[in-house]
């Protein structure tokens, strides 16, 4: 096992070599992810380890890949998509124009899924997704809309939990084991890089999704990342978080109501 | 076991286990004191959304509950349940993390992540209970503990509703007790004291 201290090193020689600084994020979760890494590939000794990284960008791309979680699903936590439909998005239908950003979209399944709602409220149109993550090949396959076939059973459940009531395989062409997704929903997405860690606000939200990934922050980090979102919201706009993550805690709280008992909070002011 | 084995500097006393293992829970729960340790519990449950384990200890027990979330602080005197679908993992500055990497044997939360993980943040300051399970969940995670100074205790298998949990980590392992459920309370009491 990765000791502390070489983690340490790891983490200084990343940040050197390729200006990526993980130095926020859970020592718990990051120094698994690591281990997990090295046993996977082999490795016998931390020294050959931390060569190949920096000496070989292939395996550094791969390195962020594995280490960053990538799990997702469509409708995850099919309560909280519910919640979007009766009670998010028809503030939101009275706007002009709908801008949602998906910070940490991964593979992109909650990025279709809330497209999903959107056109089932006929505010896809108008609506433009951003969706941005760390890692190019989550990305890669984001924007493809494709995904597994035998996913299709458990998302089409997902879905009529979270209140469907279509036949949930209009919404993409099965073909050889793969599920893709229809344009009308991916041409109003857009996907690009963007790390929490050191990148600014790009734009004006009135709905930020960010699930399941400030789990893998440490506090300080968290705080850079929710003012972030906060820079990044319109006034009276929504953040969303994951259903074991919160803003309590943080100096912004005082500005933010929360839905009830959701992981949504509304910008006051 | 010597009737007088005393287990000293417990910082956090964690139990592990999957089927028919919430039984021998409710018998110990009622009996236990505010404890001068974290009690914590990670559990195989259903990927639901509902908190129904949750109410079920909170009513056998007058420790307090501590619902988990991201980053709580870790506190002696109550009980922290790992919740569904995520890891529970240890930082070293007394707070909790969760985690929704991939399934370890087939579950998540899983038994061998947490204790890997309680035994790297606490290391000798750890008790490790396994009990009854259909699973191989927890033997390495026992070793881990093991390995960190920490003590294990694993339920006798014959007294457990599914047997080989226990037995996997009875012969894998070399636990400091395997005990049937009235010898797990009556230790789990003279911790600290
Ligand atoms: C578990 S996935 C969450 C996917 C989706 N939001 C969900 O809840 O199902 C976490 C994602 O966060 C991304 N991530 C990790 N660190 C990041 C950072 N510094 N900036 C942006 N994204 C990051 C990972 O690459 C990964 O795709």
């Amino acid at each position: 096992m990765i000791t502390d201290q070489e983690l340490d090193i790891l983490i200084n020689e990343l940040y050197e070599s390729y200006g990526y600084d993980f130095s926020g994020y859970s020592k718990a979760s990051f120094k698994r992810r690591v281990d997990r890494l090295y046993q996977l590939d082999g490795f016998t000794n931390f020294q050959s380890f931390l060569s190949k990284i920096i000496d070989d960008s292939d395996y550094f791309s791969r390195m962020v890949e594995e280490i960053t979680v990538n799990i997702t699903e469509m409708f995850r936590d099919p309560h909280f998509y519910r919640i979007l439909r009766t009670e998010i998005l028809p503030v939101l239908a009275t706007k002009p124009f709908i801008r949602i950003w998906h910070a940490g979209c991964s593979t992109g399944e909650e990025v279709y899924s809330v497209a999903i709602l959107l056109k089932e409220a006929n505010l896809l149109e108008k609506a433009l997704l951003y969706a941005t993550d760390i890692s190019p090949p989550v990305l890669e396959v984001a924007r493809k809309g494709v995904f597994p076939l035998r996913m299709m059973k458990q998302y089409s459940e997902n879905y009529m939990a979270s209140g469907g009531k279509k036949d949930f395989s209009h919404y993409y062409t099965a073909n050889y084991g793969l599920a893709k997704f229809g344009e009308d929903l991916s041409s109003r997405m857009v996907f690009s890089q963007h790390n929490l860690v050191s990148d600014r606000s790009f734009n004006e939200f009135d709905l930020i999704l960010c699930r399941n990934v400030l789990i893998y922050f440490d506090k300080e980090l968290q705080e850079r990342a929710l003012h972030l979102f906060d820079d990044s919201l319109a006034k009276l706009g929504y953040l969303a978080l994951g259903t074991k993550e919160t803003i309590k805690f943080t100096s912004m709280q005082k500005r933010y109501k929360q839905l009830e008992k959701e992981k949504i909070w509304r910008k006051t002011h | 076991m010597e009737k007088d084995t005393l287990i000293s500097n417990c910082k956090i006393l964690i139990i592990g286990g999957s089927a028919g293992s919430l039984d021998v829970l409710i018998k110990i729960l009622p009996h236990l004191d505010i404890p001068s340790f974290a009690l914590v519990i990670v559990l195989h449950r259903k990927h639901t959304e509902d908190n129904t384990l949750e109410e079920l200890i909170a009513a056998k027990s007058i420790i307090p509950l501590k619902e988990v979330e991201d980053k709580v602080e870790i506190l002696p005197g109550y009980i922290y349940i790992a919740p569904s679908d995520y890891h529970l993992l240890f930082e070293k500055n007394n707070l909790l993390s969760l985690d929704t990497s991939e399934k370890v044997n087939y579950s998540r939360p899983s038994i061998d992540v947490a204790f890997e993980s309680v035994a790297d943040a606490y290391g000798k300051a750890v008790v490790g209970v396994l009990l009854s399970g259909a699973n191989a969940d927890g033997t390495d995670g026992l070793i881990a503990i093991k390995n960190a100074g920490g003590i294990i205790i694993v339920q006798q298998p014959e007294t457990a509703d599914m047997p080989f949990m226990p037995s996997h980590a009875v012969q894998n392992t070399s636990p400091d007790f395997i005990v049937d459920i009235p010898a797990l309370l009556d230790l789990i009491k003279r911790i600290n004291s």
